[in-house]
């Protein structure tokens, strides 16, 4: 097998990924007029920026064989926390973003360390964080709260020109994000051990590698994902919501298994999850451009799109193993 | 391997919560005979918590087997649908319910053909219809909340039956058949040894993908019910809301009742008294004031703790004090 | 070179309840192969353990080139200069062969990535053994023989002196297990000092330079390799002065030939086994001898329907039949107890008597359920014929000892009442009152009309217990011994392809 077909295989589900998405874009500008444009392209990534940063979180935490189902309601905390502090307290944006991102890998970190030291199922503890932060999130205030404050409306109006394009600030996050966690994922030595625990837990303790800092590390960091996810969200919004979120982690975790990232652990690639993003926007923006389809639609194709690809993995697996 | 009986610890927990209402307000006991029917809290435990009783029974199951049913609350809320439409385009009851239980055995099999015959985790293969089937709910309503004017139909979830209202009856009539029919014929254990070995069992000429399949299909056929049941309470299919949180509730209804995530050995009685236990915590929230929003917390802070105690490093320091008392 | 590389002295290790090691000498020079042997419970993987840092000693020193060592974890050991290399290759499949031999010590700033210094560390670790494999490739693409090159190469990209290879050639074919000793003898002659623990007597006498002999914990005695017999090293093994007499056929053959129970035609599985074809008749112990690898555990596999056959015939009682599943096969008479009994037989947290009566309640289905009373009837039965050592029947498996449950699996397979029973490698990991409780077993089934086919990699064993003998060689039927022809000499012979005519 010469190099270019070698590294074709081991590529496969992201460039099946990439097809897939390009086939979908293709298609829906195909059908509806105005759709195969750069703006429309950006929005992709704006619209869904919370999400996006939140799937990148989550994709670390599977690249180690773990799950995190807390994401969503973390996001709702923090985006109620910032409003509550900005608006109610008047504390400065700056702090107000600093302590909503400490309570984050706060709860990250003793979820991880529950996780770690116990050896409790990721599944249930994550569970229990999600009902712990939506809790507490209610608690601050049930009611959404708008956000006022100047820096907020300057960083929301805030654009990159890029040619004939506006690059909003959400979607600069987005892909700022997205590059420190590609960054993380393909050259730390703490991305590769995350992969190495969740390919062979065994293996990497025989090898002497640091599985409690990075499981807890992992954690710890995908907390503070989702709660920059949540201050993302308020920015985009101009509110705070404790109900934001809802659901969320499904999204992400949908996002990430397109991506072609194994739900077990070990395989996968940062550049998967930013495509499976944006197959999801371009199902949304699809959705929204016909305008005779209901947004229940999207739950549906998001099911049928994982589908596929499941099966498309089992393929993938099944022809590595002969 | 413990001495005491599985259902110890949920039982204590659920007769210390009890406890604790009742030192709080004495006629959280209290239960009275109204117009030939029993009331009081203790009643309304039960009645509400019989749905979340029945997800979990299905769950045991599928839990025993080594997997997972994340799709239960979706198929609780798509089967809502499936009445709420049949009983408003005029069909009889008998149909309805087919239809329902129907549904749910449909979405039973489809998940049990994803993990046992094409072998997907079961985690990520029920995880599509959960995504997916909240969707489908609302194309089947068309995004309505529909009203549904049968009185024989709600009958299943706000009856009485001699007294007794009728869908705890009916749920633990299901219980006690499931039991038996585990236990009478050689399914239980078949169930438990897929779960303990599937690749012995295997080995053993067992037909594994077939024990696996079957339950999956008994969840789905559980939730099915249990969506007729709750789209009967409130008169009502809500697409949207039904069957909230509900996996994750049967989930944990299971994992505190004794039966291991990891799959094996099963304890149905200790999932009844785990579904119990999250209602009457559900209750205890709502009588003490607490804002409904917030009452999750105390739940997750009882996953904790129960999965704390189930570990096995505090099994081992448990252990160890128990030791350390006989000696002194 | 000659200097003492490793020295343990009065190594000692108790758990709650048994004494592992016992006052145990163990010295490895440099430039030398070390095999270490030993019976099951011996405590050679204790012993490994305490040198590789997973346990820490009760009694005694370690000492590496003349300085203490106490190693606390393998990374410890690691980093001391002893390097492990495990059976099950202990390494991450999904990741790239540069990634697994540099993993955890990979090159880099503040924690960020050469990723082409990893590369070229990779290419030089593989070179200094002159394995040729692509650096990227993903690991679990290899063959296991390659997958423990690569395993090897990171143990030596950690500047090892010492090299530890723990069973390393139970997976390999006689080809790759060539390869491996040409790089072992190529370490060796750099000056590392190398322990292998195998159990493997040619391989032994094959490579290595001296070996040490444990027994029941305590040490039994270290030899130069060329002044010991191999029938002096069985005879240090277990205990006892072992002749000549012990090794050949002892076995019946049926008395009338008959037609045969279980015969197959053509079975073939690409990759897995050529043709072959064979027969057993009741009554009869046929052994299928050869060395690991050779295709023996894939046959008995299409036999009972685990894998699916590419072509060939099997016949039940003269009739044709279709065996697609274990189940198939079960419902036809047949029963497999499989070597693996942790991963294929027992389960675990299930009592003794649900594993015992399990292949007889999945023969019957789920409605014909068997009644709490004659489930125990069987237990009680099969506990006392077999001497299954257990508290009672309601423990679950997993407490009993390797031996025990092989028992309770035997039961298993036995209360089926099978025509024909397939036993691959029954007697593994079994100490030798269990064993020889096996064999006489297999001569008692046999008495009573049970086809029995014996799978062991143990030739001595095969030929005690079995009339007729097929061998296997590198995954082809290579010829067949029976009666007076049935001896040890002979079955070398022909896995070693080495018959004259």
């Amino acid at each position: 097998m010469n190099k270019v077909s070698a590294w074709v295989s081991r590529r496969l589900p992201l460039l099946v990924t990439a097809a897939i998405f390009a086939a979908l874009f293709a298609t829906a500008a195909h059908f509806y007029d105005g759709f195969f444009s750069a703006r429309v392209f950006i929005s992709l990534l704006s619209e869904n920026a919370f999400l996006g940063i939140a799937a990148v979180g989550m994709t670390l935490v599977i690249f180690s064989g773990g799950i995190d189902l807390s994401v969503g309601a973390v996001i709702g905390f923090t985006s109620i926390f910032t409003a509550t502090l900005i608006e109610r307290h008047h504390v400065a944006p700056g702090l107000a973003w600093l302590l909503a991102l400490a309570a984050g890998a706060g709860l990250g970190a003793g979820m991880g360390g529950l996780i770690y030291f116990f050896r409790l199922p990721p599944f249930l503890i994550t569970l229990a964080g999600m009902f712990l932060a939506r809790g507490a999130g209610f608690w601050i205030s049930t009611d959404s709260i708008g956000i006022g404050h100047e820096l907020y409306g300057k960083i929301s109006a805030y654009e990159w020109v890029l040619g004939g394009a506006a690059v909003p600030a959400s979607a600069l996050f987005l892909l700022a994000v997205m590059l420190a966690g590609w960054v993380v994922a393909h050259h730390t030595r703490f991305g590769r051990t995350l992969l190495a625990v969740g390919g062979s837990e065994q293996s990497a303790l025989l090898m002497g590698l640091p599985i409690g800092p990075a499981k807890i590390g992992v954690y710890t960091l995908n907390g503070l994902c989702a709660a920059l996810a949540g201050i993302v969200a308020t920015l985009y919004t101009g509110s705070g919501n404790p109900s934001m979120g809802i659901g969320l982690e499904l999204d992400a975790i949908a996002i990430v298994v397109m991506g072609g990232t194994l739900l077990t652990g070990g395989r996968g690639h940062m550049l998967g999850t930013l495509l499976g993003l944006l197959i999801f926007g371009t199902i949304q923006a699809a959705i929204l451009f016909d305008g005779r389809l209901s947004s229940w639609w999207m739950r549906i194709v998001v099911g049928l799109l994982l589908l596929v690809f499941i099966l498309l993995q089992r393929l993938f697996l099944r022809g590595k193993r002969g | 391997m413990k001495p005491r009986h599985p259902v110890f610890w949920p039982l204590a927990g659920l007769l210390a919560l009890v406890l604790l209402n009742a030192v709080h307000d004495l006629g959280f006991l209290k239960v009275t005979l109204l117009d030939g029917h029993l009331y009081g809290v203790p009643v309304d435990i039960l009645t509400q918590g019989s749905r979340t009783m029945l997800v979990a029974l299905g769950m045991t199951l599928v839990i025993a087997t080594g997997g997972v049913d994340l799709s239960v609350g979706s198929v609780v809320a798509i089967t809502g649908a499936v009445c709420a439409v049949l009983l408003q385009g005029g069909h009889g009851l008998t149909l309805t319910l087919a239809a329902a239980i129907g549904t749910g055995l449909l979405a039973g099999s489809a998940n049990g053909l994803l993990v046992a015959r094409l072998g997907v985790q079961p985690i990520v293969a029920t995880l599509i219809l959960m995504v997916a089937g909240r969707g489908l709910a609302q194309l089947i309503v068309d995004g309505q909340v529909i009203i549904i004017k049968s009185s024989a139909f709600e009958y299943l979830a706000n009856g009485f039956l001699l007294g007794i209202p009728f869908a705890p009856l009916l749920v633990t009539a299901l219980y006690l058949g499931t039991h038996f029919a585990l236990r009478r014929t050689a399914l239980g254990l078949f169930l438990e040894a897929v779960g303990d070995n599937e690749t012995a069992s295997r080995f053993a000429g067992l037909a594994a993908a077939r024990i696996k399949a079957l339950a999956y299909i008994f969840c789905g056929a559980c939730a099915g019910l249990a969506g007729v049941l709750a789209a009967a309470n409130i008169r009502a299919a809500d697409a949207y809301r039904a069957g909230e949180n509900m996996e994750l509730d049967a989930i944990f209804a299971v994992v505190v009742g004794g039966t291991a995530l990891t799959g094996g050995r099963f304890v149905i009685l200790g999932t009844a008294i785990g579904a119990l236990l999250i209602q009457t915590l559900t209750t205890t929230m709502y009588n003490l004031g607490v804002p409904p929003a917030i009452a999750p917390v105390p739940k997750a802070l009882l996953i904790i703790g129960v999965t704390l105690l189930q570990s096995d490093k505090v099994g081992r320091w448990l252990g160890g004090l128990m030791r350390k008392k006989a000696a002194t | 070179m000659n200097h003492e590389l490793l020295e343990l002295r009065g190594i000692g290790k108790k758990f709650p309840g048994v004494v592992a090691l016992a006052g145990v000498d163990f010295t490895v020079r440099a430039g030398e192969i070390h095999a270490l042997l030993g019976e099951n419970g011996a405590g050679k993987s204790t012993l490994i353990k305490v040198l590789t840092g997973v346990y820490q000693a009760d009694a005694g020193e370690l000492r590496l080139a003349g300085q203490v060592i106490r190693p606390t974890a393998p990374k410890d050991a690691e980093r001391l200069g002893i390097s492990t290399v495990y059976q099950e290759v202990n390494l991450v499949p999904s990741l790239s062969v540069a990634e697994n031999i540099t993993l955890g010590r990979q090159p880099g700033r503040l924690g960020f990535l050469n990723w082409r210094a990893i590369r070229r560390r990779a290419e030089a670790a593989l070179a200094r053994l002159e394995v040729h494999c692509d650096v990227d490739a993903e690991l679990g693409s290899l063959s296991v023989a390659r997958q423990q090159m690569v395993a090897i190469a990171r143990a030596l990209d950690t500047s090892a002196r010492l090299l530890v290879l723990d069973e390393p050639t139970a997976s390999l074919d006689e080809h790759e297990v060539a390869e491996l000793f040409g790089i072992m003898r190529k370490l060796r002659g750099e000056g590392m000092g190398i322990v292998f623990v195998t159990h493997f007597l040619d391989q032994v006498y094959a490579v290595s330079d001296r070996l040490t002999v444990l027994r029941n914990g305590q040490l039994v005695g270290e030899y130069a390799t060329a002044d010991l017999s191999r029938l002096a090293l069985v005879g240090k093994m277990l205990g006892r002065e072992v002749s000549a007499a012990d090794f050949t056929n002892q076995a019946a053959a049926p008395a009338v030939a008959t037609a045969p129970v279980i015969s197959a035609r053509g079975l073939t599985r690409r990759g897995a086994i050529a043709p072959v074809d064979l027969a057993l008749q009741a009554g009869e112990v046929v052994g299928l001898g050869g060395l690991l690898g050779s295709g023996r555990t894939e046959t008995a596999r299409l036999l009972f329907g685990i894998d699916a056959r590419d072509a060939g015939e099997i016949s039940v009682q003269g009739g044709p039949v279709r065996i697609a599943s274990p189940r198939d096969a079960v419902r036809l008479g047949l029963a497999f107890c499989s070597e693996d009994r942790k991963a294929e037989g027992i389960l675990p947290n299930l009592s003794v008597r649900e594993n015992l009566i399990f292949a007889l309640q999945g023969k019957r289905g789920m409605f014909r359920a068997l009644g709490r009373a004659e489930q125990e009837q069987l237990c009680d039965h099969y506990i006392k014929a077999l001497r299954i050592k257990t508290a009672d029947a309601e423990t679950p498996i997993k407490n009993l000892s390797g031996g025990n449950q092989q028992k309770v699996l035997l039961a298993r397979w036995l209360a089926t009442r099978p025509a024909v029973i397939i036993l691959d490698e029954p007697t593994r990991g079994i100490d030798i009152g269990a064993k020889q409780e096996i064999e006489q077993l297999i001569a008692k089934l046999r008495d009573d009309g049970m086809a029995v086919l014996f799978i062991s990699s143990e030739i001595d064993e095969v030929v005690r217990n079995c009339s007729r003998v097929l061998v296997l060689r590198e995954r082809r039927l290579t010829g067949e011994v029976a009666g007076a022809g049935l001896n040890s000499e002979n079955l070398m012979h022909l896995m070693a392809g080495t018959h004259e005519g």
